[in-house]
């Protein structure tokens, strides 16, 4: 019985309430996260990750992954630091010095054996990775290779360079940094910057059941919209919470879920949620008002008054709390 | 890894440069040469221009870091002067000190010396500067002449500013900009549109050295409050305060107001004009007779009449905006349309000048001076110059105020709970400072940084025999009862902000609406209604209050109704001729009455003026 009386009503505007709930503490967020401008590096907190989140970004500014362990490597640090190793991703910048040439029409790559050493990538891998690219024309010299770009065109030229720097040589990729963390169970897990959940799944020592991303779209893409809701519901309490706001989770749920229902990710506002209303006025009334009117027009779209905005605009009651009921009569 | 490669990166760079850096030396921000030692430069251009050989409005700037140097000769830089202090020593010695008070030299000559130097923000950046003359080492290169020259004129005038916060300082300088006072003392032949002057002012007893020089005693704003810092049953919560209503009546606070009005006869295209007239009862647009008695022959009101709201001050008719309103007889009558000066609702007072002059056009023109006595009313705004306001919560009659053992009355009281979170320690100092300045009989200076300490006002009032802390116990007025705690009690500068109720109070119930929209106005001056917004209309449908929703944003506002056709879904009319429904599409339609928004009409219209029919389906309410 309690949790039938816990139940919300018939007519509660829950999205309104759900809408005040986390947009009033988030009046005083925006004050306070700008005392902690100027941190440099830290992944977005507050306000402007709320924002991310809500505007369903393809990725996030900074992407992070925790990676769970299994067996021996969530004990054992140098066996946790292993797989960080094979997990990060090393590009041929950080092996080597990438210049280019534009008077020789040509790039000059310089590589550092003592970073190659530490990154545990040979000579003859980053060779066969070079010459597997097309459109270059490779010439090897012991500790350096200069690659002469098919087409000499200046902007051939950087473009060719910035790919070669970026060059994916070992490790699974997008993944830039690795730490090695000890979670509050004592056992060893994987903090890494930039996120590949796919990539890191393959790993065997990887506890496939409990990774975690930042990325909700990359969640989505992988695991399905339910996990990516949840995912949205954890990410926005997180943010609420590392604030000190204390908001209703339903109220993160009922904003996940709008955002979740039709199985892809959409975003709150004009592109997304605001912009799929069912009702022409309600579309009318909240963004580009002309260009929904003329549609409306061209389609011949008739508005159901089912909404709220449009029984405001129009003068009727509005379908929520005592507007919800409507009363018969019996004529005998 | 990065990094490494960059830095090695930058010694290179450096190593393939020149031998020795040069300086680089830029006048007005152009780069034009370059020099070996930019130091001893600066330290010769410097000493030339203490010499007089160049002129002392150029500035000098040596970046040690960047090895640059910057001399600046162009307007636009602020700088303010200091004393010039070489090996450890002013050069400002007590010989010239004495000529100088003598009057054998001036500040000009000063600057001449080179004992007075300017400083601009780019200079000061590398001047070492002592605050007092005692603090100089050989390290120093200048002497502020005062401390309170780091202030600016309007922190200068505050007393104890230093023992304040540095917010509070600031929301005292914007209040003392409002406050009351006399702004200028030929206000009398002035027609100002808006002004205030203070019956009495008095200069504080608490005042500062700058305060004196600017001769603001002379023109003081304020006047000085015997403040008790209490709770007074309830009606000095939330920075309100209680006035005594006896000192209000003996002129505390009182203020005038005067308002100018004006108007002239324009010409218009064609030759015509407007007149100043009493408008003819065929005008059009013709007030009730009432508003026009005022009004002399010559259509403009005398002085002394106590006009109010609604009254005429000047009568005027303009020319009909079109020409030829051709009668049924064929006979164009003139009828010319009113357009006088009329006072605005809350509005009133006594006219106090009228004015007949040109105007720039060549016109006549009549200003008219409206004067309205001001007595504090609960709501008026009042602040100490400590950042601390508050508005009248209640007039007591002195009866009901708490009194001291002597039987002095607080004129004002204040909340205790104003001081503790805003740091206004200058506000009880000024407090205890003009209490003893009272029982002194001098004033006592509160002037930053070099004022009367608190303990030589601490001494004064020891030695009048009261409580050296300013605390005294009062005497509740109402019970007659000693109020059990001892109370602060002590004399302060209080000033009147030009923020009267009397001139903001604003309500409507019914009212004047928009033209377009059928909603009411919008303002004060139109006697408009509150805005009832979109976050106010979300809480209430957060609320659920949907016959609330409807009642303010319907029925309260721009409710119509219109007849549409049940047939086509377009708006019809009843056509009172004919007496029959017409719909604009349909022969036959069957019209029904719609209750809607006047807004959403116009919507509909404006829609319709794009070339799209929106059509209104109809159905019976379930």
């Amino acid at each position: 019985m309690v949790s039938k009386k816990t139940q919300i009503d018939v007519g509660e505007a829950v999205g309104i309430v759900a809408a005040q709930s986390i947009g009033e503490p988030g009046t005083q967020m925006t004050m306070r996260t700008f005392h902690y401008a100027g941190v440099a590096e830290q992944v977005p907190t507050g306000l402007p990750r709320l924002i991310e989140l809500v505007d369903a970004r393809k990725e996030p500014k900074k992407p992070i992954m925790d990676i769970y362990l299994k067996g021996e490597a969530a004990e054992s640090y140098e066996k946790a630091k292993e797989v960080a190793k094979a997990i990060e991703c090393t590009t041929l910048d950080k092996v080597a010095y990438v210049e280019e040439d534009f008077d020789e029409k040509k790039i000059l790559i310089t590589l550092e054996k003592s970073e190659m050493d530490a990154e545990g990538v040979s000579e003859s891998d980053i060779q066969k990775r070079i010459k597997g690219l097309s459109g270059l024309h490779v010439e090897i010299k012991e500790g350096t290779i200069t690659a002469k770009p098919s087409s000499t065109s200046l902007r051939n030229i950087r473009r060719m360079t910035n790919k070669l720097r970026q060059l994916h040589l070992k490790g699974v990729e997008r993944i830039s940094r690795t730490i090695v963390v000890k979670g509050k169970d004592g056992k060893y897990f994987i903090r890494t910057s930039g996120s590949n959940l796919a990539g890191v799944l393959k790993n065997p020592h990887v506890d496939g059941s409990r990774v975690y991303t930042n990325d909700v779209q990359e969640i989505c893409r992988v695991f399905g919209v339910e996990a990516a809701r949840n995912a949205l519901v954890r990410e926005i309490k997180q943010v609420l919470d590392m604030q000190n706001l204390n908001v209703d989770i339903r109220h993160c749920m009922l904003l996940a879920d709008s955002m979740t229902m039709d199985g892809a990710i959409k975003s709150i506002g004009r592109h997304g949620l605001s912009g799929e209303k069912a009702g022409v006025l309600a579309r009318a009334a909240f963004e580009e008002t002309v260009k929904h009117l003329i549609n409306a027009a061209v389609r011949g779209e008739e508005d159901r008054l089912i909404g709220v905005t449009e029984n405001i605009i129009v003068g009727q009651t509005v379908p929520v709390g005592t507007g919800l009921v409507k009363l018969k009569m019996k004529l005998d | 890894m990065k990094l490494k490669r960059k830095k090695i990166k930058r010694k290179k760079k450096i190593a393939e440069g020149e031998q020795a850096p040069k300086t680089s030396v830029y006048l007005n921000g152009r780069l034009i040469g370059f020099h070996e030692n930019g130091e001893a430069l600066v330290a010769e251009l410097r000493a030339r221009r203490r010499m007089g050989s160049i002129s002392p409005e150029v500035n000098f700037h040596y970046n040690k870091k960047t090895n640059d140097l910057f001399i600046n000769a162009d307007s636009g830089r602020s700088r303010r002067p200091y004393i010039v202090v070489e090996n450890g020593q002013s050069r400002l010695t007590p010989v010239l000190l004495e000529q100088l008070k003598r009057g054998e030299i001036t500040w000009r000559s000063l600057v001449k010396l080179g004992v007075i130097e300017y400083l601009d923000a780019e200079e000061e950046e590398e001047a070492y500067i002592a605050l007092k003359e005692s603090d100089i080492t050989p390290e120093h290169t200048h002497l502020e002449i005062d401390p309170v020259s780091i202030f600016g004129v309007t922190v200068s005038i505050l007393p104890y500013p230093e023992y304040n916060s540095s917010p509070r300082i600031t929301m005292a300088c914007a209040m003392a900009k409002q406050s009351l006072g006399t702004y200028s003392v030929n206000f009398n032949m002035r027609n100002d549109s808006r002004a205030h002057i203070l019956y009495y002012p008095q200069q504080p007893l608490v005042q500062t050295q700058p305060y004196r020089l600017l001769g603001f005693a002379e023109r003081a704003a304020g006047q000085n409050f015997i403040v008790a810092i209490t709770s007074s049953y309830g009606y000095n919560i939330g920075d309100a305060v209680v006035m005594n209503k006896n000192a209000i009546d003996r002129g505390l606070g009182r203020s005038v107001f005067f308002k100018s009005h004006e108007t002239e006869e324009r010409r218009y295209p064609g030759g015509q004009k407007d007149t100043f007239e009493i408008p003819p009862p065929t005008t059009n647009g013709y007030r009730e007779e009432k508003a026009y008695r005022f009004l002399g022959e010559d259509g403009i009101i005398s002085p002394e009449c106590e006009v109010e709201a609604k009254d005429v001050l000047v009568g005027k008719t303009s020319p009909p905006r079109f020409l030829e309103e051709i009668t049924v007889f064929g006979v164009i009558e003139e009828k010319k349309r009113e357009s006088s000066l009329v006072l605005k609702s809350g509005e009133g007072g006594i006219v106090d000048s009228v004015m007949l002059t040109d105007s720039l056009a060549g016109t006549k023109m009549v200003k008219v001076r409206v004067r309205s006595i001001k007595i504090p009313e609960i709501g008026d705004k009042f602040a100490s110059r400590h950042g601390q306001k508050g508005v009248i919560g209640l007039l007591r009659p002195q009866e009901d105020m708490p009194f001291t053992a002597s039987g002095i009355c607080p004129d004002l009281i204040i909340n205790p709970h104003a001081i503790p979170s805003r740091m206004t320690v200058g506000h009880l100092l000024e407090m205890l400072g003009g209490k003893a300045a009272c029982y002194s009989g001098k004033f006592v200076d509160g002037t930053a940084f070099t004022g009367d300490r608190e303990e030589d006002i601490r001494k004064i009032m020891k030695e009048y025999g009261f409580d050296e802390f300013g605390e005294e116990i009062l005497y509740d007025g109402i019970s007659g009862q000693a109020i059990k705690s001892k109370i602060f009690i002590g004399v302060i500068y209080y000033q009147k902000l030009h923020h009267l109720v009397s001139n903001k109070m604003h309500v409507r119930s019914r009212g004047p609406v928009q033209l377009l929209t059928h909603q009411p106005t919008e303002g004060r001056s139109r006697e408009g209604g509150l805005r009832f917004g979109e976050m106010e209309r979300d809480c209430l449908i957060g609320y659920g209050a949907s016959m609330l929703i409807k009642e303010r944003l319907l029925d309260e506002s721009d409710k119509t109704t219109m007849q549409v056709c049940e047939n086509c879904g377009s708006i019809g009319y009843h056509d009172h001729v004919k007496n029959r429904d017409v719909c604009p599409l349909c022969e036959n339609g069957k019209l029904s009455p719609v209750e809607m928004s006047y807004a959403f009409k116009l919507l509909l219209d404006e829609i319709q003026s794009l070339g799209i029919f929106p059509r209104l389906i109809l159905r019976d309410r379930a």
